[in-house]
């Protein structure tokens, strides 16, 4: 087997910091020591992969897939969209992407959400799909509504839809939330804040997207995904030894 | 001003937040039937077929407080009994080296049913000892961790990973201990006393 070499090393300035006072939960949450760093191994290089036949014609289609078709979500139709690339700019065909969310109203499925607004009887919230061979995606969903949630007293999520991606190696694996361009919440929030670059949060704000709204249907939102590359030299091809 | 690099900058980690489960794991919160097929419910295609010992692993998530953890969610990656991963050639085709299990709601507790993996030989001929790799997410977790699980009853001596954690009671963290045949403790702290070794690879 060829050997693609090691995962770039994560730079860790463009995440959120792991520890984060405005966060509370994460106070008791983050590690105190540093991590342990070394080069990636065939433990993380390799990585699960998952063949189209496991995943149902509706999976991507939030508005349709919690009824089987049967009836539609209630919310603003939109079309979530985009790429999945690695930090070398090259597609990542074939990955798992797996989405959750809250429904029009602010509102998730889960036995512990108790927030006011009404569960939507033709809504589940969440969907998942596999990238083609150019790495592309997407989903129709309906847009979250913001919601309050208990941290500091009065404290909001922005709109938001939570994504797993795989990419090829474990190594890669990542999970993330795609904003809504627009959304004023987005600076008030303790979550999105403890990212500490601001062009890195910024990438997690997806664009309105004229070019593959529907007319009379849906509205598009655009959502690159960047996963971990591989270094290789020529260098790296050399023999062993030499 | 210099030339412009032609890489792109890895998307930013957030966190899983505390309804992580009706994405990952649709049964496990409640949501049963969502998916004709729900993923990763196990590791094996086949148990019965799979070459091997299976054995099962037990533990908690403790966060700093020595809370065990009901929400987090955890991925594991290894492979096979004879050192093989999952899609390379050869491998066993009744395991797939991939599960994802949850803390029980009510008392914190996880349980992996897998196969002990064999070891493997890695770049410059570096032989591993048997180990499963471990992601970690849950609400309050920002960017998820990483980590490892050796058994007690392999030889760890040479392992490079293991070998280079300076503090060395520090290596007992990633030791998943016997309690029984085929049945091992593997505890998670987050914080604090006894801080598992969480990994940057
Ligand atoms: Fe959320």
């Amino acid at each position: 087997m060829t050997d693609m070499g090691p995962l770039i090393p994560r730079n860790r300035a463009i995440h959120p910091v792991p520890y984060d006072p405005d966060y509370k939960t994460s106070v008791s949450r983050s590690p105190n020591l540093p991590l342990l760093s070394m080069e990636s191994s065939p433990s993380e290089e390799t990585g699960p992969t998952f063949g189209h036949n496991k995943l149902g014609a509706l999976d991507n289609n939030l508005i349709l897939n919690w009824t089987k078709g049967a009836a539609p979500a209630v919310g603003e139709r939109i079309l979530m969209h985009g790429r999945v690339l690695d930090e070398m700019g090259r597609p990542v065909p074939n990955t798992l992407i797996e989405i959750w969310q809250a429904n029009a109203g602010g509102r998730y499925r889960h036995k512990k959400d108790s927030y006011f607004a009404p569960l939507d009887p033709n809504f589940g919230g969440c969907g998942r799909t596999i990238t083609d061979e150019n790495g592309y995606y997407e989903f129709l969903t309906v847009r979250p509504g913001a919601y309050p949630w208990p941290n500091r007293a009065n404290d909001w999520r922005p709109m938001h839809i939570h994504i797993s991606v795989y990419g090829h190696s474990f190594g890669q694996r990542l999970i993330t939330q795609m904003y809504f361009e627009g959304d004023p919440l987005i600076n008030h929030c303790p979550i999105a804040a403890t990212i500490k670059d601001r062009s890195s949060l910024d990438r997690l704000v997806a664009p309105l997207d004229f070019s593959k709204s529907r007319p009379l249907d849906f509205l598009a939102y655009k959502f690159d995904i960047v996963l971990r590359g591989r270094r290789q030299t020529m260098f790296e091809n050399k023999l062993e030894g030499m | 001003m210099v030339q412009k690099l032609d890489t792109l900058i890895e998307t930013a980690s957030q966190t899983a937040g505390p309804y992580v489960h009706i994405g990952l794991m649709p049964t496990y919160a409640g949501n049963g039937g969502y998916y004709d097929e729900e993923i990763a419910t196990t590791p094996f295609v086949d148990e019965s077929k799979a070459k091997g010992d299976v054995i099962e692993i037990v533990g908690s998530v403790f966060d700093g407080t020595g809370w065990a953890m009901r929400d987090a969610l955890i991925e594991s990656w290894q492979c096979d009994a004879a050192g093989v991963f999952p899609g390379a050639e050869g491998a066993d085709p009744a395991f797939t080296g991939h599960c994802r299990f949850a803390a029980d709601a009510d008392t914190g507790e996880f349980t992996l049913r897998t196969v002990k993996p064999g070891s493997y030989m890695g770049r410059g001929g570096v032989i591993s000892a048997p180990h499963i790799s471990l992601w970690v997410v849950a609400r309050g977790i920002n960017i998820g961790l990483n980590t490892r699980i050796y058994f007690e009853d392999e030889d760890n001596a040479n392992d490079p990973l293991l070998n280079r954690i300076e503090q060395r009671p520090r290596v007992e963290t990633l030791i998943a201990k016997k309690t029984a045949d085929g049945i091992y403790r593997f505890d998670i702290r987050l914080q604090g006393a006894g801080e598992t070794v969480f990994l940057d690879l």
